[in-house]
């Protein structure tokens, strides 16, 4: 089968984040993006799926502005085999992309499509259960394990209490948690052929979806900040100031 | 219009969370001058509806009781939420694993956006919510008609459990979507109290070393009745499992004492719990991050620390 993986291009996750003076945003001027942790953790399950034989096809699709093209790069050099940008300059919400990956997968008719569960810079946790139910198919969200076999998969899923087990009808929907895999690095033979692999690009018109946010961003301010308390000597100095100074024991 | 809560629960209990959600949705049916409801789906759920009835300020518990909403599968869940959301104007639910598994599919089926995790209501249609782990706090304003929302319940006080006596009804609609099946669970057994909800949580990051040295922290737990958490570098090595993990993209806890050991402090990690009233830091690197948001930090080897810390609470409670 083929397996189409979602990528986004955010801010690093190791980068400081500044919210802009006049708060409209965060800062991403002049700053480190990278592909969003957890699809990283896709792409790699997909091209285990292609190692192992029971994929044929590994496509990443990113939807975000012209620079999203150095993201599908990025998965190309891991192992995908070529790349779908939908170019789009503007802020996209987790229904938008769910919508344009509807498309997507309409032209593609992919097996599996492999999603992160979370966005580290929206943080909405949203998309794939989205396209999911877009597409009538079944999901398996937050999953650190994954065995396809037959019409079936049968998914572990990190939750509250622990962990569930779900078996799901293929074609499905899955995001990827932490545990999955640990995604490989791409190495130098590997970043010199992706430049040489295809990636299509296309517009949310093309696909015949409007991407207008339905949600207005009235500001971003910065938390408060927690001021840096004082060091304690040994165990019993910290038990006399949880007990007397912050009575919380 | 009317504002329905979904209710976190296992089928026998009503879960702590669902009082956090229905504090936002009391502030929202007041602000649109409407009543509030609540959802309860699952099979032999009745004990839970009655719980939920009992929750000050609700008038109407809707209880939809079938086996195809046993286990909470979103496939199974989104049709008859999506056949009940036209009767509201805000579906509200805690932001736990159920719910973040299901209400995406919701709002899409409705056409609308979810906002997630929302940390204050502004007003009917406007709300703030954390972005980049935290450091972006966002206040955004939704044009949609039916407002899908999800709640970090450490923001919120919870609502009072008893004084209401709403009514129970039943409802229908339930199908299997036949897409899904439950097969089993493997759910961390624990006497101490839940995370997300425990006075005092004391966790461990890398420093911890093993599985077998959680002891050390389980014991210090036990004499403070306290719930015991961990990083994800902990949980990814395998010392504790996956629904220790605190931060960004695992559970977030905002207790009134919050001890982290032999944890550095990577923003992922502070997003999880530099809400906490009070924090502890013992890591033997001075210059560890984690030491910038510490009310009380300790420099120190944990192997030495936690055993005197032992030892010191024995004396003091
Ligand atoms: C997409 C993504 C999501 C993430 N989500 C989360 C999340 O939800 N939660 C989370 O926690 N992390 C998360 N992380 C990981 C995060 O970036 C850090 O890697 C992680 O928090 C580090 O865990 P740690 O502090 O236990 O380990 P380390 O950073 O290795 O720190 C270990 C600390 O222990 C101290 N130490 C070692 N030995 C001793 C000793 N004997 N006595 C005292 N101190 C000692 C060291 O000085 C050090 O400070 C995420 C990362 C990514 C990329
Ligand atoms: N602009 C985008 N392009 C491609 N994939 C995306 C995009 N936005 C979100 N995704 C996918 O959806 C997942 C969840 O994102 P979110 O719902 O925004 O937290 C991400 O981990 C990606 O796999």
């Amino acid at each position: 089968m083929k397996v189409l993986v979602a990528i986004k291009r955010v801010v690093d996750f190791n980068v400081n984040i500044r919210v802009r003076g006049d708060g409209s945003g965060v800062e991403t001027n002049n700053v480190k993006m990278s592909m969003n942790p957890f699809d990283e953790i896709a792409v790699e399950e997909a091209i285990r799926m292609r190692e192992a034989g029971t994929a044929e096809e590994v496509v990443a699709v990113s939807i975000g502005p012209a620079q999203s093209a150095e993201t599908i790069r990025t998965a190309l050099a891991m192992g995908a085999d070529r790349g779908i940008h939908v170019l789009c300059e503007t802020q996209t919400e987790p229904l938008a992309v769910a919508k344009l990956l509807k498309a997507i997968v309409e032209k593609e008719d992919p097996g599996l499509v492999i999603l992160g569960k979370q966005a580290i810079d929206d943080d909405c946790n949203q998309t794939g259960q989205m396209l999911s139910a877009l597409l009538g198919w079944a999901q398996g969200a937050f999953i650190s394990k994954l065995a396809v076999a037959g019409g079936n998969a049968e998914v572990t899923r990190e939750v509250d209490g622990g962990l569930e087990k779900v078996s799901i009808k293929i074609p499905a929907v899955v995001t990827v948690d932490l545990r999955l895999n640990e995604p490989r690095y791409a190495s130098l033979p590997n970043i010199m052929k992706a430049k040489k692999k295809p990636i299509d690009q296309m517009s949310p018109d093309d696909l015949g979806v409007d991407v207008a946010p339905r949600m207005k961003i009235l500001k971003v301010e910065e938390p408060p900040k927690r001021q840096a308390g004082v060091k304690v000597e040994n165990a019993a100095q910290l038990v006399d100031k949880l007990k007397n100074e912050a009575k919380v024991i | 219009m009317a504002v329905l809560v979904i209710a976190e629960h296992d089928n026998s209990e009503l879960k702590p969370a669902t009082l956090n959600a229905v504090t936002v949705a009391q502030e929202i049916a007041k602000e649109i001058g409407g009543d509030l409801e609540i959802l309860v789906a699952g099979e032999g759920c009745g004990g839970v509806a009655e719980a939920a009835a009992k929750i000050a300020g609700v008038s109407r518990v809707l209880l939809a009781d079938a086996p195809e909403l046993a286990n909470q599968l979103a496939e199974n869940l989104t049709p008859l939420l999506v056949k009940l959301a036209s009767g509201y104007s805000h579906l509200v639910a805690p932001a736990t694993t159920t719910a973040k598994n299901v209400m995406p599919r919701v709002a899409v089926l409705l056409d609308v956006a979810q906002i997630s995790e929302i940390t204050a209501v502004v007003s009917a249609d406007t709300f703030v919510r954390p972005i980049y782990a935290g450091n972006a706090l966002a206040t955004v304003q939704s044009s949609d008609a039916i407002k899908v929302i999800t709640v970090r319940t450490t923001t919120f006080d919870a609502a009072a459990a008893e004084g209401g006596g709403a009514t129970v009804e039943a409802v229908d609609g339930a199908v299997d979507a036949g897409l899904s099946s439950f097969l089993g669970q493997d759910l961390t057994k624990s006497e101490r109290p839940e995370l997300t909800t425990a006075d005092i949580v004391i966790s461990g990051g890398r420093g911890m070393q093993s599985s077998d040295n959680f002891a050390l922290l389980e014991s210090i737990a036990d004499k403070l009745g306290a719930a015991v958490g961990a990083s994800r570098a902990a949980v990814d090595a395998g010392y504790v499992p996956n629904d220790y993990q605190i931060g960004q993209t695992g559970k977030v806890v905002a207790p009134n004492l919050y001890i982290a050991v032999g944890i550095s402090g990577a923003i992922q990690h502070l997003a999880g719990m530099k809400d906490s009233k009070v924090i502890v830091a013992i890591n033997k690197d001075e210059e560890a991050p984690i030491f910038q948001v510490a009310d009380y930090g300790l420099v120190e080897d944990l192997f030495t620390a936690l055993p005197a810390l032992a030892e010191e609470l024995d004396k003091a409670l």
